[in-house]
């Protein structure tokens, strides 16, 4: 924890040259007329873990659609205010798919794509052109390697990714994520359909993984934000509640009474 | 105390009662099915030979083979499935894959319903108006093709639509967040794992198209013929025609030529649909979820 709390403290991340990844002014977003979020101002550091916890329906997913813009495939789905990623607003990139491939997305129920292992997580590689099979080769084995499912299926790469147990799925969409060196992870509920021995697994590959990129937990287990997290955003009801370190959140340093109450799950 | 009650004894009688009407109904659905076959085996199953299956109509259409009609019918299905199945299949993945939820969509939608719904003699009638005359087709085997492609278009859109929006949505998603675009997510995900159910639907269309006869009747094809169709912009016999003729408008046919022809027919459209039914299972199998 020693080089996270460096990270940790705002001034010495200054000092680190620690940079926003990822910078959230105002956003609302909006389902025709009901209101998923509202007010919603943050920023996300680079090599961070950065938590988000809330009950269901505190527009959690929302928040995490609107950063890769899947908004352009939900129709109805309005986002005001500003997202920059990068240093640049989403709404700009020319192309949404770029943008996209510079964001890993985990699911809360593991989608296994209807394809080889192999070519699960080679899928996103052959979209942006890769087309030699030794450069996949050595993509799909690093891949899983980082999300600790290489030697569970080093064996199987041509049987099914459906067949994996949902463990070994999680994992499959971890590394499927990974593929394309995003700079940024976000993972949305994944230990929901997992043991806990295999949500541990993967937590030890998100710590290994902050160190090379930016991550965003969703999580609808606040212990888990407690162990992973560096800081942690509390939604409550389309209300980004309170943004803080997560050690100072759950020592109950909190600015918001609504917040410890959640943490100590006197409601939910 | 376990005892059953009167109520428990009653509800039990009618839900007896009720298993055997259900039951009842339902075997005299097979009845006019089987019927129709034994009847057709019985007295069509001795004309069918090699020389039937191969041979020109003699005699005025009441001795020799059905060749010409037989061909026919390949001819005008196979155009129609040109035609239609692009055609059908396009609009199929636009509705489910790209369209929104507007009015649009909506009008679209009804127009294929009532498409569906529209009397078989009133598609013939405008293939008349629009292919013969308009586009100055002539009565020809395209002209016909046409007609049928129109008429069943609304079973391949269908098919394909349904079988698209069987495939789960969190796949969609899952390619979609990697960075892929509608097009590369339809073609590696959607299509790969929808294709059974949009053969199935050509198949069903291939047997709905050998059968009809409104349509062709008045757009390509003809009474009778001396000789084969050499391109699209002929004439042609074709199978559903040549069994009306030789059933009501020649003298003199012999009681098992129009049996012998009907069991052919009957015989193509059975086997389609087998093959439609042993390639679903076939790609059930091979199913990836």
């Amino acid at each position: 924890m020693v080089a996270s709390t460096a990270i940790n403290d705002p001034n010495q991340a200054a000092a680190v040259g620690a940079r926003n990844v990822l910078e959230v002014e105002n956003l609302s977003i909006r389902y025709g007329g009901t209101t998923a979020l509202e007010g919603v101002s943050l920023a996300v550091r680079e090599h961070e873990i950065f938590g988000i916890i809330g009950p269901a329906g505190s527009g959690k997913t929302s928040f995490l659609k609107a950063l890769n813009r899947m908004d352009t495939f939900t129709t109805s789905m309005q986002v005001g205010g500003a997202i920059r990623f990068m240093g640049r607003e989403v709404k700009a990139w020319r192309n949404v798919y770029a943008l996209r491939s510079h964001v890993g997305v985990v699911f809360p129920l593991p989608v296994g794509l209807p394809l080889t292992v192999y070519d699960n997580v080679a899928l996103a590689p052959r979209l942006s052109g890769i087309k030699k099979k030794a450069d996949l080769d050595v993509i799909v084995e690093r891949c899983l390697r980082r999300a600790a499912l290489w030697d569970e299926v080093k064996d199987r790469l041509d049987s099914l990714g459906s067949l994996l147990s949902g463990g070994q799925q999680q994992r499959l969409t971890i590394a499927r994520a990974l593929s394309q060196d995003p700079h940024l992870l976000m993972l949305d509920e994944f230990s929901i359909a997992v043991d806990p021995v295999t949500t541990m697994r993967i937590e030890d590959v998100l710590k290994e993984l902050r160190k090379e990129i930016t991550i965003i937990l969703v999580t609808n287990l606040v212990q888990q934000a407690r162990r992973l997290a560096d800081r942690t955003a509390f939604f409550l009801n389309g209300e980004c509640v309170e943004i803080g370190q997560t050690e100072a959140l759950f020592t109950g340093n909190v600015q918001d009474q609504r917040t410890r109450d959640y943490i100590e799950g006197r409601f939910g | 105390m376990f005892t059953a009650t009167q109520l428990n004894q009653r509800n039990d009688a009618v839900q007896q009662r009720y298993r055997v009407l259900f039951l009842v109904m339902t075997v005299l659905l097979i009845v006019p099915v089987l019927t129709i076959l034994v009847l057709l085996i019985i007295r069509g199953g001795p004309m069918i030979s090699l020389e039937f299956l191969f041979e020109f109509p003699r005699e005025g259409m009441t001795a020799g083979g059905i060749f010409p009609a037989l061909l026919g019918t390949i001819f005008l299905v196979s155009v129609a499935l040109v035609a239609s199945v692009p055609l059908g299949v396009a609009a199929a993945i636009y509705l489910s894959e790209y369209a929104g939820d507007n009015w649009l969509t909506r009008v679209i939608n009804l127009a294929i319903i009532n498409l569906a719904g529209v009397p078989s003699i009133v598609h013939a009638l405008f293939g008349v108006g629009a292919f013969v005359l308009f586009f100055g087709f002539g009565t020809s085997i395209l002209s016909a093709s046409l007609t049928l492609a129109i008429m069943t278009l609304p079973v391949v859109i269908v098919a394909t639509k349904e079988s698209l929006q069987a495939v789960p949505y969190a796949f969609r998603e899952a390619c979609w967040s990697l960075g892929a675009t509608r097009w590369q997510t339809i073609r590696r995900i959607v299509l790969p794992n929808a294709i059974s159910g949009i053969l199935t639907g050509i198949i069903l269309e291939v047997s709905r198209t050998a059968g009809e006869t409104a349509p062709i009747m008045f757009t390509g094809a003809a009474f009778f013929l001396p000789f084969l169709p050499e391109s699209v912009f002929d004439q042609t016999m074709a199978m559903s025609l040549h069994l009306y003729v030789i059933s009501t408008q020649v003298p003199n046919v012999p009681d098992a030529l129009p049996y012998g022809v009907a069991l052919l027919l009957i015989g193509i459209v059975l086997f389609m649909n087998a093959l439609s039914i042993a390639f679903r299972i076939y790609l059930r199998g091979k199913k990836k979820w």
